[in-house]
């Protein structure tokens, strides 16, 4: 029995701009299995219908078509025994101003019938680091342990299977090192986890598995070495202050300064550096590197950018 | 404890939390009122024979003042929670409609409980109270604060933002508690407006409850009863309806 499963699931909304009656179409035919204890990464680019998922399968939403499971109860009809399987940490930072963190913890506990949690809260707050908070109302904490207690909440009753939402956006590298050295040990004692992220690094080190999502659709679904194996393998990097001629800028990831692009044999780095050369531009510190996860979603989401309507639902890359 | 009742502690502490707003400031303001129109009435207006005006006008106000913050306590947490987004953490919990309904709702009685306790005790030095009828008094101060905590709940799950709750609040409460009866009998009304008042819910709750302090009333108790019973049914079945459908809350 997977720890989570998306069978079919499309969700369409009234189009805000179309003609009335037309409507948008925010996930399209999702098909995904997430098994137990796996650390799974759910990629893609905003509006790409991450959230959308998370919600469907939080009770938030409802699909449009298709069943969503938690550990084989269907988030609707069985929503209350899903919902106890499954602890979702929000993208929004959200909080109640009337309470402290631990009266917010002993409530979030009641909520799902558990009493007499006081022991699992304390392990909670220590792990977090929000030990010495415990007494501080919600108003007082920062933005970064705000976030921490959203995790805190998620987890309050146990759940196998972790949801979380983007969790270390806008977050310091601090607090992302407790988050990440913690969800991985519960990882370890066999929670299931699926992750959104936007730091492409942190799914490459975290995650065994990947989909990524655009548009609606599961454009790739491997183990995160597999996609990386399957990528162009190599990547040319170099400096330069000019503008990329029209054809290498489509193909690179360009940060500030500093050009990437994929190579997948001598010539095609032959041909870059030819065409650069041809353009004028000057170009400090060249050098080759091994392709990372963001290559891959790069070249993936390109792929993908011109006629998404007829690629497959699913596709192995 | 289980999940509902979780939910209703919450409630019920977050209004105690901020009781200098949410229950001594309306006993102050049931005060003015009563300080005011009795001051002014007293000698002028004789609603009952034997009844004196500000006798007559306690009931009334310790009514009203329970209504609206039996109102006020479920549709101002709700909004707030949308507002906030801090709803989202109720939402992804087990819990049934029936605990929205029975947390929102009981919260809302108590929260209306105190301020009318709270009001009467203070209005008790104004002007002695007979207790005609002690049950009823009971009777209709619950049903009345569970029917507004119903209706509350609704205006909470409807409104998205807070000056949608508050036109609700300013164009719908207001004046039916204000055309109910509570400065003045509507036997002293023209005709037509008695009958208008007759439609009017609120009039029966206020009546009926002051038929159990005194005796005396413009309607039967029975009769009030069984509009304020009725009233409730029906706020209750729509509250319950929205909670299940998850309107405006689940997409």
């Amino acid at each position: 029995m997977p720890a989570i499963s998306f069978q079919s699931v499309s969700k369409s909304y009234p189009s805000p701009r179309g003609p009335d009656g037309s409507t948008f179409l925010a996930l399209d035919n999702v098909q995904l299995d997430i098994e137990e204890g796996e650390f799974f990464g759910l990629l893609g680019p905003n509006g790409a219908g991450k959230t959308t998922l998370i919600s469907i399968l939080a009770g938030l939403t409802r699909a449009t078509s298709g069943r969503v499971t938690v550990m084989g109860h269907d988030v609707q009809v069985d929503y209350a025994q899903a919902r106890r399987k499954l602890g979702i940490v929000p993208q929004e930072l959200v909080f109640d101003p009337f309470f402290n963190v631990r009266e917010a913890l002993r409530f979030q506990s009641g909520y799902f019938g558990i009493t007499n949690n006081g022991a699992w809260i304390d392990e909670l707050l220590e792990s977090l680091g929000l030990a010495d908070k415990a007494g501080a109302n919600m108003r007082q904490l920062s933005g970064g342990m705000k976030r921490r207690m959203l995790v805190a909440q998620a987890l309050v009753h146990k759940p196998p299977v972790i949801v979380l939402d983007e969790p270390t956006a806008g977050v310091d590298v601090e607090l992302r090192q407790t988050l990440w050295h913690f969800i991985a040990s519960l990882n370890k004692q066999g929670h299931t986890v699926l992750l959104t992220t936007h730091y492409l690094e942190e799914a490459e080190a975290l995650c065994g598995r990947i989909a990524m999502l655009k548009t609606g659709r599961i454009v790739a679904l491997d183990r995160t070495t597999d996609l990386l194996k399957a990528a162009s393998g190599n990547v040319l990097r170099f400096k330069t202050a000019g503008v990329l001629p029209a054809a290498l800028a489509a193909r690179a990831r360009v940060t500030g300064s500093v050009v990437q692009l994929p190579a997948h044999n001598a010539l095609e780095i032959e041909q870059y550096l030819a065409a650069v050369r041809e353009s004028g531009l000057t170009v400090e510190d060249v050098e080759m590197r091994k392709a990372d996860l963001e290559d891959v979603f790069i070249d993936i989401m390109n792929r993908h950018q011109a006629s998404p309507a007829r690629q497959p639902a699913v596709e192995s890359v | 404890m289980t999940g509902w009742q979780t939910l209703f502690v919450k409630e019920v502490w977050r209004f105690w939390k901020v009781g200098f707003q949410t229950v001594a400031a309306p006993v102050l303001t049931a005060m003015m009122y009563l300080l005011i129109f009795g001051h002014v009435l007293e000698d002028h207006v004789k609603v009952y024979d034997s009844i004196g005006y500000t006798a007559f006008l306690i009931p009334g106000l310790v009514m009203m003042s329970l209504l609206q913050n039996a109102f006020a306590n479920s549709s101002s947490s709700l909004i707030q929670s949308k507002i906030m987004g801090n709803l989202v953490f109720l939402l992804l919990t087990p819990l049934s409609h029936w605990s929205w309904f029975v947390a929102y709702v009981g919260s809302s009685i108590v929260r209306g409980l105190v301020v009318g306790a709270g009001v009467l005790l203070v209005a008790a030095w104004f002007a002695p109270l007979g207790y005609a009828a002690p049950v009823w008094i009971v009777v209709f101060a619950l049903l009345g604060a569970a029917l507004m905590g119903a209706l509350g709940l609704i205006a909470g799950l409807w409104a998205e933002k807070f000056d949608q709750l508050a036109a609700f609040q300013n164009f719908i409460i207001m004046p039916m508690t204000f055309l109910s009866g509570v400065f003045y009998s509507i036997n002293s009304l023209p005709g037509f407006w008695q009958g208008v008042s007759h439609l009017n819910p609120f009039f029966y709750m206020i009546d009926g409850f002051r038929y159990g302090f005194f005796g005396v009333s413009d309607a039967s108790p029975w009769l009030s009863l069984g509009v304020v019973g009725g009233a409730l049914t029906v706020v209750s079945l729509i509250a319950m309806h929205l909670l299940r459908t998850g309107y405006k809350i689940r997409s």
